[in-house]
């Protein structure tokens, strides 16, 4: 005890240079257009500041120029690779304000379809946080086996990744007669894989050591932070909006919240992050196969949708639901036209990114690149 | 120590024989260099379930001869805050260190290019060579990432020579030998005469093969780390460093650092052969063995170390600096010394 | 110290694990498509799939010039003009046997602005506008990519802006006389009207 608090002692005392280092946007691992402005000094980082705003697109001013359906193929551009699971809240926040019931049919295939986006979402980001370990090999494990969900989805939407598929009031399209088959093909699959992976890459001791301990997110800080998702969770605090605020047909399922257990290292470090995500889908799947047996085979996925959208005037909605990477919020006002008065979207990946700088001061500069790894954030949604 | 070189016997002992004994490994390396990243590039596809390069070629077998000549074609860019003449150097002088290694190592009972008795010795030293092209290049290149890079390569070549060092020592022990050709010669036999299994001996030597076996491993690892090979590839660690010490690097001098990390590979695979696994000797006893058999089992032997090398890049995630200076210090170094003294010991025994 | 020992021993024994797993894999069949020669299937509509949204196909002979496609789009990369049928002189007929309310003589879709969300096709009234599963815009010659429909018309250096009109210069010309003739007479009959109007208005005062 004594001998280490000399040995900072001494080491605070060390004149070193710092090192102001430019990480990004060209950057190879920073997922996307981020610039983060780290200071290291040798290996250690002391502070880091996120620049964003590279991908700005307005997307919020531009929502106002827009009809309430054309606003939904830019609401898949925010998470890219989580489309499904962006239309839906705002697909329900519209349909509120109109007030519309939606088709029994509509709703399971909406479960069905944001639950396999919620596998392929994770699949990315396990992958790619293996990818910033080092390991290449589990990233195309992943892409392979989504190929599957893309597929399925391709083949209901007729776009592989921003789909316009949840519609107000209904869908685009109509599933195919071989739907339920191919989607109980495609989480076979999804577990083979898991299964393998965990082997692989979750339990290897060098990829356990470099993840475990570093960091940490403690509760407390992450709900200061206002972080949802798989970051929260990953500190050990149960709170998902499909259970705490049940949307949608999710109280008829069955299926567990995973959270950090602190199973390697302390609770809230990286590993349990990405723990979280694994466990995550193999929930996905039970609620899918769930959905798969009570999905109603007749109805008409179009008879709900609205000829005229005309919210009331001065009506306004907050409706959030559970993005694979958190909370996703839209806030609507309406001012009587078919076009929105105000639209503002309550970024996830935004919200967590800003954490970044509190969790990872003090490790190594490998550790920073891991960090923002386990956060898990799509840079189309943090600028928007 | 007798003529070990045919070349001199057909030849005689003059300027062309030794020009032409090491022109022969440099042509080697470059065969052997196409061939081993072709072999990285499918290897690592059939293991991601990919097919690799399928264009150049049959079944793009040529991918690695086209890779090359884009190498060539490329612009040469030096960046203009560089340190010109010492950017200009660097690759060169990390290719000499992979290079001269060369020197010593027996392909076959009849060559090796020269048969100097510190030979293990000579290698060691040699290799360290390449540290300092890499430090130059990355310093040289005035950009804040090749500098970390080349840092922490120092850092990781210095700490990894030890146990490797201590790995070889202990052959050095059992074979009473630093010359090469000795050490194969001292392998004669079936597999189990390799020091990997002990050496020659009759059932005494039993006890001793878990720590021959253990060294084998530790200069494995150790070799890894000194050829910058995933899990130890932090010095050029992509997804933090860019592409590390070599990120300013474009065109042939690249090719030149990309060249040397393929020789290195060999270099450190032919040591591991010759020390552990019987270099040119047949595993079979005299069945297969004689001069031209020898060339083709220690290449084979190598090329199958290799495979293991590229196959642990596909399968394992990269370590962190500190934790790369932890294996290295705090259980590589002990072990290997826990398993030399045993080694000593059953010296001593018989 | 047991604890050293066992976190070797967990180290060496989930590499090799992995090795194992990646060792089996070398064995697998690849799932490889070589991208040209095969192709990822598209969905194109039968067996209940959707149609996969890919380049927009406009059947002229179909679109009536309703503007619903260019009011949808959310980034208006449709642009059309429509020129009215003059009714009384003639009455074309679309393919799927409705009237024709008007001509396009103008038709052109931006595909650099165009973000396939396949809101255009789902409102045409009549299915002119549809997405095809041709994705490949590229060529090996520049002009591949001025024009698709086009190829008489030169210079027209509009990158990926396609148009879709079967019209000619002299046709579109000729429709203008017509509806302008038309729309002459008309007025002629309507000034005449309200010639006559006037007169039977005084006529019926005077009475």
């Amino acid at each position: 005890m004594n001998e280490t608090k000399k040995i900072q002692l001494e080491y605070s005392q060390m004149e070193s240079d710092r090192m102001r280092l430019n990480v990004g946007p060209q950057h190879p691992s920073t997922h996307g257009v981020l610039r983060l402005e780290v200071e290291i000094d040798g290996e250690i980082v002391t502070e880091v500041i996120p620049h964003i705003g590279y991908l700005h697109r307005c997307f919020e001013k531009h929502c106002e120029k827009m009809t309430y359906p054309q606003v939904i193929p830019y609401v898949d551009r925010l998470d890219y690779i989580s489309a499904m699971n962006n239309e839906w809240p705002y697909v329900m926040a519209v349909e509120k304000l109109l007030e519309i019931k939606v088709p029994e049919k509509v709703e399971y295939i909406r479960v069905i379809m944001a639950e396999l986006n919620r596998i392929a979402n994770h699949q990315i980001a396990v992958a790619t946080f293996g990818l910033d370990a080092g390991a290449f090999t589990p990233f195309l494990y992943f892409f392979r086996d989504r190929e599957y969900i893309l597929w399925i989805m391709e083949k209901c939407s007729g776009a592989r990744l921003l789909f316009n598929y949840f519609w107000i009031g209904g869908l685009a399209h109509d599933v195919y007669p071989s739907f339920k088959q191919e989607v109980l093909d495609a989480i076979k699959q999804v577990r083979k894989t898991n299964a393998e992976v965990m082997n692989l890459l979750i339990y290897n001791k060098i990829f356990i050591d470099r993840t475990a301990n570093i960091g940490i997110l403690p509760a407390d800080v992450a709900i200061n932070y206002a972080c949802s998702g798989p970051t929260l969770r990953g500190s050990g605090v149960k709170w998902d909006l499909r259970k705490d605020d049940t949307y949608s047909i999710y109280n008829r399922f069955d299926f567990n919240i995973p959270v950090g257990k602190g199973e390697v290292g302390q609770l809230g470090d990286c590993w349990d992050r990405n723990i979280v995500r694994m466990y995550e889908m193999e929930e996905s799947c039970k609620i899918i196969e769930q959905a798969v047996a009570q999905m109603p085979d007749t109805g008409d996925v179009k008879e709900a949708i609205p000829a005229k959208l005309r919210p009331p005037k001065g009506a306004e909605i907050y409706q959030r639901a559970e993005n694979p990477k958190g909370e996703l919020g839209f806030y609507v006002v309406s001012n009587g036209t078919e076009k929105p008065d105000r639209i503002k979207a309550r970024g996830t990946s935004f919200v967590n990114l800003s954490v970044l700088p509190v969790i990872s001061k003090g490790y190594m500069f490998a550790d920073l690149i891991l960090i923002l790894g386990s956060i898990d954030i799509v840079l189309g949604e943090v600028d928007r | 120590m007798g003529e070990t070189n045919f070349l001199i016997k057909l030849l005689g002992d003059n300027l062309i024989t030794v020009l032409l004994i090491s022109a022969l490994p440099l042509g080697f390396l470059v065969v052997y260099a196409l061939l081993a990243i072709l072999g990285e590039l499918k290897i690592s596809a059939w293991m991601q379930e990919r097919v690799g390069p399928m264009r150049t070629g049959w079944k793009g077998v040529l991918q690695p001869l086209a890779e090359v000549i884009k190498l060539i074609q490329k612009e040469d860019i030096t960046p203009d805050a560089a340190n010109k003449p010492l950017y200009n150097l660097a690759p060169y002088i990390v290719f000499t260190g992979a290079y001269a290694a060369f020197a010593v190592i027996p392909f076959s009972e009849f060559f090796v290019p020269s048969g100097i008795n510190l030979g293990l010795f000579y290698i060691f030293a040699v290799g360290s060579i390449g540290a300092i092209g890499i430090v130059m290049g990355g310093w040289a290149s005035n950009n804040k990432y090749t500098l970390l890079g080349a840092m922490r390569s120092v850092a990781q070549l210095i700490s990894y020579e030890i146990p490797g060092a201590m790995a070889i020592l202990s052959i050095a022990v059992l074979s009473s030998s630093l010359n090469m050709q000795e050490i194969n010669k001292a392998q004669t036999g079936w597999f189990w005469n390799w020091f990997m299994f002990g050496g020659p001996g009759s059932y005494e030597k039993l006890w001793v093969i878990p720590f021959t076996l253990g060294l084998t491993l530790i200069y494995m690892i150790a070799s890894l780390a000194e050829t910058n090979r995933t899990p130890f590839d932090i010095p050029e660690g992509e997804s933090e460093l860019v592409a590390g010490y070599h990120t300013e690097y474009s065109g042939m001098k690249f090719a030149m650092f990309f060249f040397a990390e393929y020789a290195n590979m060999f270099v450190v695979a032919a040591v591991l052969v010759t020390a552990f696994m019987g270099g040119w000797n047949s595993p079979f006893g005299s069945f297969l063995s004689g001069p031209l058999w020898g060339a083709f089992w220690f290449i084979g032997k190598s090329f199958f170390v290799i495979f293991v090398q590229i196959w642990l890049r596909w399968t394992l995630p990269r370590l962190r600096v500190d934790q790369l200076m932890y294996l290295g210090w705090k259980i590589l170094l002990p072990v290997s010394f826990i398993c030399f003294l045993f080694v000593s010991l059953f010296r001593m025994l018989n | 110290m047991i604890n050293y020992i066992k976190s070797i021993w967990e180290g060496l024994w989930t590499v090799l694990v992995g090795m194992r797993i990646t060792l089996l894999h070398l064995f697998v069949r690849n799932v490889t498509i070589q991208y040209p020669k095969e192709r990822f299937p598209i969905p194109d509509g039968t067996n209940g799939t959707a149609m996969a949204r890919n380049r927009l196909e406009l059947d002229m002979d179909l679109c009536d010039g309703c503007k619903r496609c260019s009011r949808a789009c959310p980034v208006n990369c449709i642009e059309l003009d429509i020129l009215q049928v003059a009714k009384g002189v003639e009455q074309p007929i679309l393919k799927n046997g409705d009237k024709r309310n008007a001509w396009v003589p103008s038709y052109e879709i931006d595909f650099a602005k165009c973000c396939f969300c396949g809101l255009c096709t789902s409102v045409c009234p009549t299915d002119a506008i549809k997405h095809t599963t041709e994705f490949e815009y590229s060529s090996y010659k520049r002009s591949g990519t001025v024009s698709y429909y086009f190829d008489d018309k030169k210079d027209y250096d509009r990158g990926l802006k396609f148009s879709f009109i079967n019209l000619t210069e002299a046709e579109i010309e000729e429709k203008k006389r017509v509806l302008a003739e038309f729309k002459a007479q008309q007025a002629a009959a309507k000034a005449a009207a309200t010639v006559a109007k006037p007169e039977a208005q005084t006529e019926a005062k005077t009475e």
